[in-house]
């Protein structure tokens, strides 16, 4: 979603984005004129007049589990934001049973959340699993 | 899921949805400084509509139609830059 119309989007999309994807970008690109939308997730950078990077997970509820919001110049890792999407729906599929701690990819240590577990994190999880 | 839009001249704008939109807007620039503090982990999602572009075609899309699946929203400063 951008301040750009939506003929903006398909000049993009079809002389640029159509380039580096196959067919172009198979999701909605969204048109938020005057930012109002922006402004409703606070992204909207008024002095600028266009919106922020920002990037909202929200789950099939309608509950934003995170966001990540940064000012123009630095671009996003969408591989981190994979990530974060594959633990939330993991938290989810298990109703909060396992955790993912830091680190967490899929395939790597869950944990699980109890009494057991108070002080006893270290004996599962070790700094090193923090760093691929 | 997503609406097929008309196209005419007009330039079609989207906004939020289920509340009165002056009563937001007023309330935006009276709390600018407190405008990041409205969205919250945990909370939902404000709900809106918004014109768009997907695959050869120009949709209308409302965030509430997309409950029961994940959704990401990407936000950025304008088209040809990057994401």
């Amino acid at each position: 979603m951008s301040i750009d119309s939506m003929f903006v989007h398909k000049m993009w999309d079809d002389h640029e984005l159509a380039k580096m994807v196959d067919g172009g970008v198979p999701f909605p690109m969204l048109s938020d004129a005057g930012g109002k939308v922006g402004k409703l997730f606070g992204v909207f950078n008024e002095g600028a007049g266009v919106e922020n990077r920002g990037r909202f997970i929200i789950d099939p509820d309608g509950v934003i589990q995170g966001y990540e919001v940064l000012t123009p110049p630095v671009g996003r890792n969408v591989q981190e934001t994979l990530r974060q999407v594959q633990a939330f729906q993991l938290v989810r599929k298990t109703k909060g049973a396992e955790a993912t701690p830091s680190g967490w990819r899929p395939g790597k240590l869950t944990l699980k959340p109890g009494p057991d577990l108070v002080g006893n994190v270290w004996k599962e999880w070790k700094t090193s699993m923090a760093f691929d | 899921m997503a609406e097929e839009l008309p196209v005419g001249c007009a330039r079609p704008t989207g906004g939020p949805v289920g509340e009165p939109v002056e009563e937001i807007a007023k309330e935006a620039t009276k709390l600018k400084k407190e405008e990041g503090q409205m969205i919250h982990v945990g909370e939902k999602a404000p709900d809106f509509v918004a014109p768009g572009y997907q695959k050869g075609k120009f949709i209308s899309v409302k965030l509430s139609d997309y409950l029961g699946k994940w959704v990401l929203l990407c936000f950025y400063p304008g088209d040809f830059t990057f994401v």
